[in-house]
């Protein structure tokens, strides 16, 4: 076997750091807090749901490096191999005067107790730097993961929009050290293998794709470890050991989204974010449930492979996947496979994977210009929020008749999948509401779901049915009404 | 010296809050982030994993087998009494032998590490005796629970005969759900044993004094040796106002059993799982009324879920009766509390206090009449608002002599545009399309003062240093509220010198002794007198110095602007105070204040509990989607009343700071237990609080600055931290518009709370079906 290395190497604010010696468990935000005594970032939650542990991740990109919001608590020191972490005690400048977005927050009156602070700074510093002059729906949309409970919000809001008005990110100090950073994280890239030994606990950086596959045929039981939104709660929640584990975020080759002829290709570890603009593209009928998974550090972390491999009977993107036929191809050392994603869920908690298999891309075929398409998130709140259920309905529309009907639900079963007698019932029917309304029947026979604290039994069963319902009325009427108007009124009260 | 006219932030001028440029810089100390004492142990609390029942063994071998564990704490370990009942029940123990909820504390480890201490706390092995058991409050209504406490009843007039004689009569029921705290700083206590019995507490409480108590009790030991300090919470809202006693009093048990310095932190979800709550009530209502919408007399009964044990569930079921009246005169009235037992873990004080759970119902009757009548249910609010000078005795036989909601909810219905927004929005219905909008005006009236009156008293400690920087303290505590910084404003108007000369200093048992809980709202009311009446004792002292110094009399003696003007000569503060130094005057005073004029009978339910009231409106415009239940909050407007206002920004800082959270109660804040008896909405993932974009999508708000208050609080201003969680009460109201839109708003929809999308679906279908 090749040499390896057995640390890894990584910027704190100003400071270059190679670490060896840690668990596959370690987080970041354990890390900075206990480690280096950075005491700024808190944790509010440990599961990545409140922001209150938010740093900024700056990661090497095609296109130089990307300063990313990320939860802390739930990034493992693992996947930070060539990266700047930049927490709230970056920010001052060494006169000591505050940067201008923590100007806008105290000049807005952005804090009260003042212990999601630190994290909804980092949020608004993020956001300033990509976007200095931000709607309000993008602010809001950069302040879904972060959870205040005093404020009301309204003054964090404001501070956003002041420092859009006050300060130009061109001068800020991450823009102005931005080459010197590119230089040193390049040379932090392992051109070999990492493996950290600590105890029995062993963690893995693989080299490129074929030393991935080579590791998961040596370790058939490890842990592969691409955004952690989801094995970060094994980890924090459950206490679980996840060693050995294999870290897969780096692989530029899995960050690949290769645009085909009649869809496109997307590697296991592209994130959410790194496919936001792509979606508006190519799938403008999934814009706006893009923006409602997860906040937008989950969104920056999380992988549409991850999703697909955690099996998650409620994960967003498997529904609409499924629906619009979705393959997924697995990997191993002996070789590729690729299956429809329907067959690779099988039952809960059950997948279609050999030993030694990584999901290593995704295959999405585009929307066809005579295909009608839609996906419909039901949560209780509607940002930040796991599905209560999730549906997707794609169809075409000959002569009035309904063909091609594909409609995959996910949180009424124990799988996401199809619709199949619902399917059935509208196959080859009039494009009328009438038999719409006919097959809502349809549900019962394909679903029995569950009651929990996201929904009962009877809500889940009955959202399900409207929601065939909502795909006529939009299709027929449009949007405007049959959907909450959420942009206009935001937009014109700014 | 400077010429300034004025002094930079004095009372009734916006002011940032003290610490924000520490909290936007990381740099505001919470507990967890003080620089570690060595040797540190941390404690890590086990839970049960029943319901209801007995514990027959308990083995910890697998526990104390683990590398950093030091060892097990349990009940046997408690010298004094294993019991922290806030109000001497002893119902409460630290470390349960019977159980009586799932997720009840049983025993702490204790490690090296809290990493440790967390994972070695799963590896008991505790055998259990299961009983049945009962979470919810009709259950318990059902199985005749008992009650954790004395309930209390109101009354006033004959409500049966009235209801008998009554032109119309409706009665129903109500649910209203409980809430989280979600404070984003969690529970936390670090103990430090120090010589003879003596510990010094770091706790995230908002009564440092209880747990002071707490920790004497458990240890049995003096209070004299005991020593809590807060410098601030990372967010209360009462729920670190007796919950913060367990974590001390294990962290203090640890911390002299094993000599070290021990820190305790639950997880976020061991945190939400084992502390109690805001009350879930179940109301009983059963109105008369006249076919002008006037109430002719109310008989509702208020049970509510109260947990294993008493705790505050007393004064919050109280508090509920006492606001079920709102802003409305019922002429012949009873109001029954029910605090019910449940195997859930023991509810307790949350922002409003019981409050915003009696008004709610209160609001309901007004809604159901409205129905009834086919008429807006302002009208009918309108129709019962208090008189000025008559109509205007509570269920509680307070006579209201500072009514002002007539006067906002007009200025409010102008402001928001109530009418033609209300004309639209029924037009717009009329279409029957799939989103249908509703729109709610509904008024807020609460009463200031603890109605226990013992704890409507304060202290402070203020000493001027002789190089003249002034150190403040006092015994309310720190949670963001921006207590610390409105008391300092006082200070610095007392003394007419900068904000900037006053450190503020964290709220301790040694400096201010006896303190009430910061809490009803009383903070600044209480301990901004009490820092006043501290200025007052030194100025006092140095006021007669300057007059024999410098042979003039005291009208001739005047503080102005950091200087101080004796005769006709201006000497700045600090050279002012240096003198007095050297003529040995003393700089140091401990100031006290206690609310005058109240009292309450609660055996008779007679009394003048509250010292004044505090008033507000809000309206609510909502969309909701009937194909789903889905909705937003398309505007807020909002006219609250907070006196004279001693700081602006702060105040309007709690005013959309509650709504929204009173928004969060009544939406889609949700407590679920399972069949078994747990909990399972115990995290941010699970349970979901408002986000930025769950606001008001249009959020106008004002104080109404025309008023002030007519009894002589500090600088005639008016509590604010509880009153505007219950504006968000137009919020249930308006998403019930909306769904009643369905049946051309003839029905009640009944629509319960938390109105998650759910609710709200199956109310639109309730509607359709019925």
């Amino acid at each position: 076997m090749a040499e390896t290395k057995d640390h890894i190497k990584f910027v704190l604010n100003d400071e270059a750091i190679s670490l060896s010696d840690f668990p596959s468990g370690l987080t970041l935000l354990d890390y900075i807090r206990l480690t280096k005594s950075l005491k700024g970032t808190k944790e509010g939650c440990a599961e990545g749901d409140c922001g209150a542990c938010t740093v900024l991740v700056g990661r090497l990109t095609d296109e130089g490096i990307s300063y990313e919001t990320v939860n802390s608590c739930i990034r493992f020191m693992g996947s930070l191999n060539a990266s700047h972490i930049v927490t709230v005690e970056h920010l001052k400048s060494e006169d000591g005067a505050l940067h201008p977005v923590q100007q806008a927050m105290v000049s807005q009156h952005g804090s009260q107790c003042g212990f999601c602070t630190p994290g909804f700074v980092m949020s608004l510093y993020a956001l300033w730097m990509t976007t200095p002059n931000p709607t309000n729906m993008q602010i809001e949309r950069a302040l879904q993961g972060n959870l205040c409970r005093c404020t009301g919000y309204e003054p964090i809001i404001k501070a956003a929009i002041e420092v859009s008005n006050s300060a130009d990110p061109v001068h800020d100090k991450l823009n102005i050290e931005r080459a010197n950073m590119i230089k040193q994280l390049s040379a932090m890239r392992n051109d070999q293998r990492i493996e950290i030994h600590h105890m029995d606990d062993l963690v893995i950086i693989p080299k490129n794709v074929a030393d991935l596959a080579h590791a998961r045929g040596e370790y058939p039981n490890s842990t592969i470890v691409a955004g952690s939104t989801d094995v970060g709660l094994w980890v924090t929640k459950h206490m679980h050991d996840i060693s050995p584990t294999i870290f897969i975020n780096h692989l530029s080759e899995l960050h690949q989204i290769d645009v085909q002829t009649d869809g496109v290709q997307i590697g296991a570890c592209v994130s959410y974010t790194d496919m936001q603009s792509f979606i508006s593209k190519h799938f403008p009928q999934m814009e706006a449930f893009w923006n409602r998974i997860g906040g937008e550090q989950v969104r920056n972390m999380g992988t549409v492979g991850g999703n697909i491999a955690n099996g998650s009977p409620i994960g967003d993107t498997p529904p609409a996947l499924i629906a619009l036929g979705a393959t997924v191809t697995l990997t191993s050392k002996d070789g590729r496979r690729t299956l429809p994603l329907k067959d690779f869920f099988i039952e809960y908690g059950k997948q279609d994977r050999a030993e030694g298999d990584f999901v290593e891309s995704v295959y999405i075929p585009f929307i066809e210009s005579d295909e009608l398409f839609a996906v419909y998130k039901i949560s209780k709140r509607r940002d930040e929020d796991i599905s209560a259920l999730c549906c997707a309905i794609k169809m075409t529309i000959e002569n009035d008749v309904m063909t091609n009907v594909s409609i995959a639900f996910g949180g009424m079963a124990g799988t996401p999948m199809h619709a199949i007698k619902t399917e059935e019932m509208l196959e080859g029917k009039p494009w009328a509401i009438e038999t719409i309304r006919n097959a809502k029947t349809g549900i019962d026979l394909d679903f029995s779901p569950l009651t929990d604290w996201r929904a009962s039994k009877e809500y889940r069963a009955l959202a399900a049915k409207n929601l065939l319902e909502r795909f006529y009325i939009e299709m027929t009427d449009g949007l405007s009404a049959s959907q909450l108007d959420r942009e206009a009124i935001c937009e014109a009260a700014q | 010296m400077s010429n300034a006219t004025k002094i930079q932030g004095g009372v009734h001028q916006t002011q940032k809050h003290d610490s924000a440029h520490k909290h936007v810089s990381g740099q505001a100390e919470y507990i967890d982030d003080i620089n570690e004492p060595s040797g540190l142990l941390h404690a890590y609390l086990g839970l049960s994993e029943i319901a209801n029942g007995k514990i027959t063994s308990m083995d910890f071998s697998a526990v104390e087998a683990e590398d950093d564990v030091i060892g097990v704490l349990t009940a046997a370990d408690i010298k004094g009494e294993n019991d922290i009942s806030p109000t001497g029940k002893k119902d409460d123990p630290v470390f349960a032998e019977n159980i009586d909820f799932h997720g009840q504390p049983i025993f702490a480890v204790v490690a090296k590490t809290r990493d440790a201490a967390r994972r070695a706390a799963k590896l008991a092995k505790i055998e259990y005796e299961t009983a049945s058991h009962v979470t919810d409050v009709a259950d318990a209504i059902a199985q005749d629970y008992p009650l954790v406490t004395e309930p209390l009843t109101l009354q006033r007039g004959d409500a049966p005969k009235a209801l008998e004689a009554a032109e119309y009569r409706i009665n129903g029921q109500m649910r209203i759900g409980g809430q989280d705290h979600f404070y984003l700083e969690g529970h936390i206590a670090m103990a430090i044993p120090g010589e003879d019995d003596d510990v010094l507490v770091y706790s995230s409480t908002q009564h440092p004094s209880e747990v002071q108590h707490m920790v004497g009790h458990i240890l049995d030991i003096p209070s004299h040796a005991i020593t809590v300090n807060v410098r601030r919470m990372g967010g209360g809202f009462g729920g670190k106002e007796t919950q913060s006693n367990l974590f001390a009093a294990v962290a203090a048990l640890a911390a002299k059993k094993y000599n070290q310095a021990v820190k305790i932190r639950p997880d976020r979800d061991d945190d939400m799982i084992a502390t109690g709550k805001r009350h879930d009530f179940l109301v009983d209502y059963d109105v008369g009324y006249e076919n002008d919408g006037k109430i002719t007399a109310l008989d509702a009964t208020f049970a509510a879920r109260c947990g294993n044990s008493a705790d505050l569930s007393g004064p919050v079921t109280d508090r509920a009766l006492f606001h079920a009246d709102n802003c409305y005169y019922f002429p012949d009235v009873t109001l029954k509390s029910k605090p019910y037992k449940t195997n859930t873990v023991s509810n307790t004080a949350f922002r409003g206090f019981g409050g915003p759970q009696g008004m709610l119902g209160g609001e309901r009757v007004i809604e159901e009449i409205a129905y009834a009548l086919g008429k807006d249910p302002l009208e009918i609010r309108k129709a019962n608002f208090y008189g000025e000078t008559s109509r205007n005795i509570t269920p509680y036989h307070q006579e209201i002599n500072d009514n002002i909601i007539g006067q906002i909810v007009e200025q409010l219905e102008t402001s928001s545009d109530y009418q033609a927004r209300r004309k639209a929005i029924i037009e717009f219905n009329k279409n029957k399309g799939i989103i249908r909008k509703g729109i709610a005006l509904t008024p807020v009236k609460f009463g200031i003062s603890f109605t226990a009156t013992w704890y409507n008293q304060a202290g402070a400690l203020v000493h001027i240093y002789n190089d003249g920087s002034i150190h403040l303290n006092h015994g309310g505590t720190e949670m963001g509220q921006g207590l610390n910084t409105k008391v300092a404003q006082v200070l610095a108007d007392e003394f007419q010198v900068d904000l900037s000369r006053i450190k503020i200093t964290a709220t301790n048992t040694g400096k201010v002794p006896n303190t009430s809980a910061t809490a009803a709202s009383s903070g600044s009311d209480l301990n901004g007198m009490a820092a006043a009446n501290a200025a007052h004792q030194i100025k006092e002292r140095l006021i007669k110095f300057a007059c024999e110094t410098h042979n003039v009399t005291e009208d001739e003696i005047a503080f102005i602007t950091n200087k101080v003007q004796i005769g006709n000569k201006k000497i700045s503060f600090d050279e002012f105070v240096h003198s007095a130094y050297m003529a040995r005057v003393q700089l140091s005073a401990a100031g006290f204040y206690k609310t005058p004029d109240i009292h309450w009978d609660r055996e008779a339910g007679k009394g003048r509990p509250f010292y004044y009231f505090a008033y507000g409106a809000s309206v609510s415009e909502v969309s909701i989607d009937t194909l789903t239940g889905e909705y937003q909050i398309d505007r807020a407007d909002i006219l609250h009343d907070v006196g004279k206002s001693l700081n602006p920004a702060i105040d309007i800082g709690q005013i959309e700071g509650g709504f929204v959270q009173g928004m969060g109660w009544l939406t889609t804040e949700e407590l679920w237990w399972d069949d078994a008896g747990r909990l399972r909405t115990h995290a941010p993932s699970t349970y979901k609080i408002p986000l930025a974009s769950d606001r008001p999508r249009i959020f106008n708000v004002s104080l109404a600055d025309w008023s002030e208050n007519r009894e002589m609080t500090i600088r005639r201003s008016k509590a604010v931290g509880e009153p505007p969680f219950m504006l968000a009460n137009s919020v249930l109201e308006a998403l019930s518009m909306a769904v009643a839109s369905e049946r051309d708003y003839e029905i009640c929809p009944r629509l319960d709370a938390p109105a998650t999308p759910e609710r709200v679906l199956l109310a639109v279908e309730k509607l359709k079906g019925g």
